[in-house]
């Protein structure tokens, strides 16, 4: 087994861990540092639900070498939330529109709605499907999913 | 009153933060990790398995074979227990097997230190076979001469029932009748759930500790037991938060293995986490099944008489079995009536993955078949297909023999006419007449019959424990168990109502743990919010009455004039806060003469059920040479009773609307006809529906609050997805004239059908 020494920011603090050079950044952010919002769905980049924004992109954490994260900036759901406990505009607007069932996939696509979101642009709906389309979920049927994606990123243009 | 308000759920904001822990979070990185090695041929036994060259690679700790494993055969359906032999599940498993039915079997297990020597060794695990020849079809599975797969189960049949009503021969007698015939068939498909099946095991006090991602923790329980052959005492099952399960975990999957597995290594902790490849090929899928139906119909569209025969595949092992083409077979003697009808359903083993309970549980195949019928018979009777479903659909008043189910309300006709009007059916219907060109548009519907639970199937049971705190607060119990569907959130509105404390004041012990949860058989048959909600109002009543006691002795004022209202103990006569709850709480908790801990629990036993009824309409584009089917607009109508919480229905249906829509057009779970191998068992090449194959989800609904519920309530859950897949199939009928009787509406089937039409 050959290992690595990887140091990188993750949701705001520098990190240095060892890690096996084989080790998915699925395997390094839930089990060297218990991000467990990373989830595992498929662990061949086919579902999202390991995805995390790396240097303000999004990647499906699980087909992404723990030793890339080199040097990069990753942030994880974990990071959203206010010090005092404030959940962000999106994550509350998953809550109001009802757009969690078992909440497996949630956190990969509420990390993909910030990508979005922080593009600042106004996107019509079949473009947020397909901004969207990386994610599989089961429960939803992605309707509230697409819903509060849409109202967010209105509110925050329309200030 | 909370019930019927939209409230947000209680579990959402641990989910939008991460905090939700699911199986894999909780694991303790100490755990061994354990791999299945599966059989690479699809019927035979193994000879002999060589180990020797996965023993040597670091980190393995043990290699357990079929050879090792205990000879104990369990069922594994998530069914409760029948104390009756006769209604017992099969019995056709065990943890590890020599004679392989299916590619993939389970004939050896590694246990490791970590993941990548577990997948290695498991890898140069050797085994030698005899081979047999193997079979995928049902209908070639029953021939004579056809490879055998159980030696009990002559002709592979798990099972063939009739039933029937009537006297079809000389139904049929009568002239003038015109006879339609038709064969439809469903593909096996999975559920999809995103978090995979998981579960690890550890001995602890002297139990057998299961933590596992399933719907069914108390069934688990007595499977483990079973399997083990280990004191059901002694099986404790824990199950979190889980990742969706849709029927795919209402059946022991491998609990029983991970429990066992952890035994040989002296209890210490092992985990055995399914990969995506093994959820679809080596947990359950639902049923394929082919329907040949006959009908007799007098020229005006009375039905006179009607055959079904039903060709369920059942894959290896019976798992839930017959069960899924039997509920079937009711939904067809009594969705539409006629005088006569028979009916022959078989339930037949062959070589391909296990089928079980999926989403619907034999209704989904059932109105793809019913509902294309129909409207095949409205085109020969050239007639308006809606015209014909209400003249023989099922009428108010009916009541049926066996369970006593009554059709309370006129729920199909008042749905069909919200789905109508919200669609703009007629219009479009009309508009959509005579089309040519190479793309064409059309509308389609479908109704569906569904019943919720089981009973008098199988016991309907479900206890509840409440139990009071200091401040007022409630915490609720039940075995009912919170899947994504919202269980939780709507079990703590109907306590709120009972009780008349505040709903943030309830707070509901997601997690249920063999151990402590008083006892339910949980999530199936979309029977949670109807079960479970006579356990409620049963126990919410037996804590109030204790509470109300107390507050007489406190109060000094008569019981008859107290009353709990939003977490206050109220003099009714004058309205007058006498107490709050909380003061009571400690007031009693704390007494010096006679402390008391308030708690109520009980146990209620269901001894009826309720029909469920509703429909979907769908529009699609249909581009002939691309052979493609765009779905432009769906809407789907449901009676399940008075809403709990309108949201979170709402949000229910679209999922199952969304998994009738793979269902229609992209999803099969296929085999390779020369190994029997699984061939796109993985989110890739599995066509499950993302973002951009829908249009927006429309949900809408008839609220005739059911008599027999404890809150007006019935099934919700798996009916969704039961109308979708015929409606898209009679909206591509519309567009293009052509019939397709089998699913998925994809391009490959798309294209032999309007080749045989003549359209390319
Ligand atoms: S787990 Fe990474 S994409 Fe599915
Ligand atoms: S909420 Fe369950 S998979 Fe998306």
């Amino acid at each position: 087994m050959q290992t690595q020494l990887v140091t990188c920011t993750i949701n705001g603090k520098l990190t240095q861990t060892v890690v096996d050079t084989r080790a998915s950044l699925t395997d390094m952010l839930r089990n060297d540092y218990r991000l467990t919002s990373v989830k595992k769905g498929c662990e061949v980049g086919e579902c999202g639900a390991c995805n995390v924004l790396i240097d303000g992109e999004c990647f499906n954490s699980c087909i992404y070498l723990a030793v890339w994260a080199e040097g990069k900036t990753i942030r994880t759901l974990e990071d959203l939330l206010g010090p005092n406990g404030e959940l962000s505009d999106i994550q509350q607007a998953f809550i109001d529109e009802a757009a969690v069932q078992c909440g497996f996939c949630t956190p990969g696509v509420i990390m993909t709605a910030v990508e979005i979101l922080g593009m600042g642009r106004r996107f019509t709906r079949d473009e947020l499907r397909k901004l969207l389309s990386g994610h599989l979920c089961r429960c939803t049927g992605y309707e509230n999913i697409v819903n509060a994606v849409e109202k967010t990123m209105n509110k925050r243009l329309d200030g | 009153m909370v019930v019927g308000k939209s409230v947000a759920r209680i579990d959402a904001f641990d989910k939008v933060t991460g905090r939700a822990m699911y199986t894999d979070d909780l694991a303790d990185s100490r755990a061994y990790v354990a791999k299945v090695v599966r059989s690479t041929i699809a019927n035979g036994w193994v000879k002999s398995i060589d180990t020797s060259a996965a023993e040597k690679i670091p980190g393995v700790v043990k290699i357990l074979t079929c050879f090792d494993a205990p000879e104990t055969r369990f069922p594994t359906a998530g069914h409760p227990w029948s104390t009756d032999p006769h209604h017992q599940d099969v019995a056709d498993r065990q943890l590890l097997t020599a004679r392989v039915r299916y590619y993939g079997d389970d004939v050896a297990a590694v246990i490791a230190e970590n993941e990548v020597a577990a997948a290695q060794a498991a890898k140069a695990v050797k085994v030698e076979y005899e081979v047999y020849p193997f079979v995928l079809d049902a209908q070639e599975a029953m021939a004579d001469g056809a490879p055998q797969l159980h030696e009990e189960f002559p002709n592979n049949i798990l099972a063939h029932t009739k039933m029937g009503f009537g006297d079809v021969d000389a139904a049929i007698a009568e002239p003038g009748l015109i006879k339609f015939e038709g064969w439809y068939e469903t593909p096996v498909v999975q559920h999809c759930h995103i978090e995979n099946h998981i579960c690890y095991a550890e001995m602890q006090g002297g139990k057998i500790v299961v933590v596992s991602s399933t719907q069914i923790p108390h069934i688990v329980r007595r499977i483990v037991g079973q399997a083990l052959d280990w004191p059901w005492g002694k099986v404790r099952i824990i199950k979190p938060y889980i990742g969706g399960g849709f029927g795919n975990k209402q059946d022991a999957l491998y609990e029983p293995l991970v429990a066992w597995l952890s035994l040989q290594v002296g209890g210490r902790l092992v985990k055995l986490d399914m990969s995506r490849e093994e959820t679809f090929a080596n947990n359950r899928t639902r049923h394929a099944i082919r329907s040949h139906i006959t009908s007799y119909v007098r020229p005006d569209g009375t039905f006179v008489a009607r055959i079904l025969e039903a060709f369920s595949n059942q894959g290896a092992y019976a798992s839930h079995g017959h069960g899924i083409a039997a509920k079937g077979m009711s939904s067809f003697a009594q969705l539409y009536q006629c005088e006569a009808c028979r009916g022959d359903a078989y339930t037949v083993f062959t070589n391909i993955s296990v089928a079980g309970a999926m989403r619907g549980y034999g209704i989904p195949q059932a109105m793809f078949a019913g509902e294309s019928h129909i409207e095949d018979i409205a085109r020969g009777l050239n007639m308006d297909s809606m015209e014909l479903r209400r003249k023989n659909m099922i009428p108010v008043g009916y009541v049926n023999d066996f369970d006593k189910n009554e059709m309370y309300f006129d729920s199909l006709n008042q749905s069909i006419d919200k789905g109508m009007a919200a669609i703009d059916y007629k219009r479009k219907l009309a508009e959509y007449q005579n089309q040519t060109g190479p793309v064409r548009r059309g509308v389609g519907m479908a109704i569906f019959w569904y019943n919720t639970a089981v009973w008098p199937l199988s016991l309907e049971s479900s206890a509840c424990r409440m139990v009071l705190n200091q401040d007022g607060s409630v915490q609720l119990q039940l075995a009912e168990t919170e899947i994504g569907q919202g269980a939780d959130t709507a079990f703590a509105q109907m306590t709120a109502d009972v009780l008349g404390v505040p709903f943030e004041n309830i707070y509901v012990v997601s997690t249920q743990d063999t151990d402590v949860t008083p006892f339910g058989t949980a999530a199936y048959a979309s029977r949670q919010t109807y079960a479970g909600g006579f356990a409620v109002k049963q126990t919410g009543l037996l804590l109030r009455e204790k509470i109300l006691k107390h507050a007489r002795e406190l109060t000094r004022m008569a019981e008859f004039n107290l009353d709990i209202i939003d977490g206050n103990i109220v003099r009714t006569t004058d309205g007058r806060v006498m107490m709050s709850l909380g003061d009571l709480a400690t007031e009693v908790l704390y007494s010096l003469s006679h402390s008391e801990h308030i708690v109520a629990e009980s146990t209620y036993q269901i001894k009826s059920n309720a029909y469920s009824f509703g429909c979907c309409f769908a529009e699609v584009e249909v581009d002939i040479p691309l052979c493609k089917v765009t779905l432009l607009d769906v809407v789907n109508v449901h009676d399940c009773g008075s809403l709990i919480n309108p949201q979170l229905a709402e949000a229910q249906v679209h999922g199952g609307m969304s998994m009738g829509i793979g269902f229609g057009l992209s999803e099969q779970l296929l085999f390779d006809p020369k190994t029997g191998k699984p061939l796109n068992n993985n989110l890739l090449d599995y066509k499950m529906a993302t973002t951009m194959d829908h249009p927006d989800l429309k949900a809408l609904f008839i609220e005739n609050a059911e008599p027999t519920s404890a809150f007006g309530t019935k099934s919700l859950g798996e009916p969704p997805a039961c109308p979708v897949a015929p409606a898209i199939r009679n909206a591509v009928l519309q567009a293009t004239g052509v019939s397709v009787n089998k699913a998925p509406l994809n391009p490959h089937i798309l294209f032999e059908r309007f080749k045989e039409e003549g359209l390319i």
